[in-house]
């Protein structure tokens, strides 16, 4: 039994879909199988905020019981009907606590469910639980999560990336096949780099944010995370769509990203190398790898260009002030009166705004504190124009540098992340070091292009997983997936199989070596 | 572009609705002085005749048809209420005095 639990948690979602179709196996083993492998290792990955036991396995014997009925119940079952799927903590669900990371939130039930939740229960995939994070998304390590951060599978003493580490360390230790995450300035593509797993940040609007807990609300944007390109391609798919919920959300279709990871072949297809996104300032093992993408791609028949684009040096410092500014507006609404903590003034008059100083106080971690006391100040009178107005005017100029670029380029690559998975702990007195991390990350989001993150290897000098990342113009998702797909299967012929698969054996009780079993409750 | 200093801190602090003790202030001065600075080069980046841009895809005229949808109970939108009285959410005095 464990060898089978053990083969059907490492099939990737578009397998298991397969299999569930041909009823080679049922929904509720896919689920319970995924809910074993949690109850073994979460307790020391620590990926999982909540487990959705029940509801996981109500939805998985729906599934079950639809195909056993056969007919119309079982034509009209979605593809990934049964494939089980774990959910960041920032996404809002009917029937399990939401808490963005924040004490603030602790024990908070949302009374609706997001879009993509909605979609997910349409396609009636079961959801295992909810995922660890940076505090309201702010992060790149998760270990500004209240509830203690996630550890990467790759090495238990390094980070799993962040803000959406928990669903990237799902994904990589077998836990879900498929997550979401969410991705504001890197937080779906930065995990999935150093926990060697693919992560997507789909165009701004492709995905609908109604019931993701705001951050930044011009940058973030809901996407996939996985094992394999497919899989985030099959996912966007399901969660994609226009959503009168969200005035953002876009009208194009966006029905052609499986197709594209079908392809197979970049023959004649021009990949720009951004100048300003290699070399000084990145790992060597990281620059390494990346080059040997290039050459791979290269012999693969596609093109390589080298394109420029001067102002993503302004990037991460603009970003800096937008992000902070709207992220101070969004969390003005945590005060203490229609949801969440509410803590007292410890003596004094005890007034309304008294409350409030004390509940944001008591409620914010200090990395929240940061962003808002930043945001407030970049957006107060006499330095708006300074800060926030000329930040904007940088997004302009960063939307023309990738113009220029996708005019000469259909795709453009560079490594996701400076570096492979730092040290708990590492950089947590350094918040600008922290903020380093999302240096190639953070410019789709400031253009609202879409980019993915898929394993382009191991580091040499310290054996971790490094990402490389795709980009393309804003609505062409579908060529991120077919030129990902085609490197993850040139890449995966080199290496013999996933590059999971050289990813160590976290310890289960099966195995006989004693570790704390049972992440989270149900 | 002026630096941040503590007493800026303290006045945001306020603004922004979150009480700090005197440590708190310290820390948060120097390490928000550090981040000020590190963003100081954007407001060089770009000159008077660059349009701002506020949303990476700009749409225009998003409206809805006129009529009522989803709406929650009273009973629901008072449920992750820290205090509720006879279906309102119930806060401290408002204003400061007694």
């Amino acid at each position: 039994m464990t060898e089978l639990k053990n083969e059907l948690i490492r099939h990737s979602a578009a397998d298991l879909a397969a299999k569930l179709a041909a009823r080679e196996v049922s929904a509720v083993e896919v689920t319970q199988a995924h809910l074993d492998r949690i109850a073994d290792v979460d307790g020391q990955i620590n990926a999982f905020l909540h487990v959705n036991t029940e509801e996981a396995l109500a939805v998985a014997a729906e599934v079950d019981a639809a195909r056993a009925a056969g007919g119309a119940a079982a034509e009209e079952l979605h593809a990934l009907a049964g494939v089980p799927i774990a959910v960041k903590d920032l996404i809002v669900t009917i029937g399990q606590p939401t808490t963005a990371g924040s004490k603030i939130l602790e024990g908070w039930h949302s009374p609706y469910d997001a879009t993509v939740i909605k979609k997910l229960r349409a396609a009636k995939m079961p959801i295992l639980g909810k995922t660890n994070l940076d505090e309201f998304a702010m992060g790149s390590s998760t270990e500004h999560s209240a509830y203690g951060p996630t550890r990467n599978p790759w090495d238990l003493d390094r980070i799993p990336g962040g803000s959406g580490g928990g669903s990237a360390a799902a994904v990589a230790a077998f836990e879900a096949p498929l997550a979401l995450g969410t991705d504001t300035g890197g937080s779906i593509r930065q995990p999935g780099a150093v926990t060697g797993t693919v992560g997507v940040k789909p165009t701004y609007g492709a995905v609908s944010r109604y019931g993701a807990i705001a951050m930044a609300s011009s940058l973030d944007q809901i996407g996939p995370v996985s094992r394999t390109v497919l899989d985030s391609a099959l996912l966007q798919e399901v969660i994609g769509g226009h959503d009168p919920f969200d005035s953002t959300s876009l009208t194009d279709p966006f029905d052609n990203l499986a197709a594209a990871a079908r392809v197979g072949n970049v023959a004649g297809m021009k990949i720009g190398i951004i100048k300003e996104l290699h070399g000084e300032g990145y790992q060597a093992g990281v620059e390494n790898r990346f080059n040997e993408s290039l050459q791979l791609l290269k012999d693969a028949g596609a093109e390589i260009v080298e394109v420029s684009c001067p102002n993503l040096k302004y990037a991460l410092g603009a970003y800096y002030l937008i992000m902070p500014s709207e992220a101070s507006s969004n969390l003005a609404k945590f005060d203490g009166v229609r949801y969440g903590l509410r803590a007292l003034p410890q003596d004094g008059p005890m007034t309304i705004e008294r409350v409030m100083g004390a509940t944001r106080a008591a409620g914010f971690g200090d990395e929240v504190k940061r962003r808002i006391i930043l945001g407030t100040y970049a957006l107060s009178a006499g330095y708006y124009d300074a800060y926030y107005g000329s930040a904007q005017k940088v997004r302009t100029l960063i939307q023309r540098d990738f113009d220029a670029a996708f005019s000469n380029a259909d795709v453009l690559i560079s490594p996701t992340a400076p570096t492979t998975a730092f040290k708990l702990g590492e950089k947590a007195n350094d918040p600008l070091a922290m903020y380093l991390n999302d240096v190639a990350t953070i410019p789709a989001n400031m253009a609202g292009i879409p980019g993915l993150s898929l394993p382009g290897g191991l580091a040499d000098e310290d054996g971790l997983p490094v990402g490389v990342q795709l980009l393309a113009p804003a609505r062409q998702d579908a060529r991120l997936y077919r030129v990902g797909a085609v490197l993850e299967s040139i890449l995966e012929e080199k290496w013999g199989g996933p590059l999971l698969a050289q990813a160590p054996e976290l310890k289960t009780p099966a195995l006989g070596a004693a570790s704390n079993s049972a992440g989270g409750s149900n | 572009m002026a630096a941040i200093n503590r007493d800026d801190v303290a006045h945001l602090a306020r603004l922004a609705h979150i009480e700090m003790s005197a440590e708190e202030l310290d820390r948060m001065a120097v390490e928000l002085a550090v981040i000020v600075d590190s963003v100081k080069s954007v407001s060089e980046a770009a000159g008077e005749d660059v349009p701002a841009t506020s949303h990476p895809i700009p749409l225009t005229n998003v409206f809805r048809e006129d009529v009522v949808g989803h709406t929650f109970t009273a009973e629901q939108a008072l449920s992750g209420a820290p205090d509720a009285y006879e279906n309102r959410f119930k806060v401290p005095a408002i204003l400061d005095e007694d």
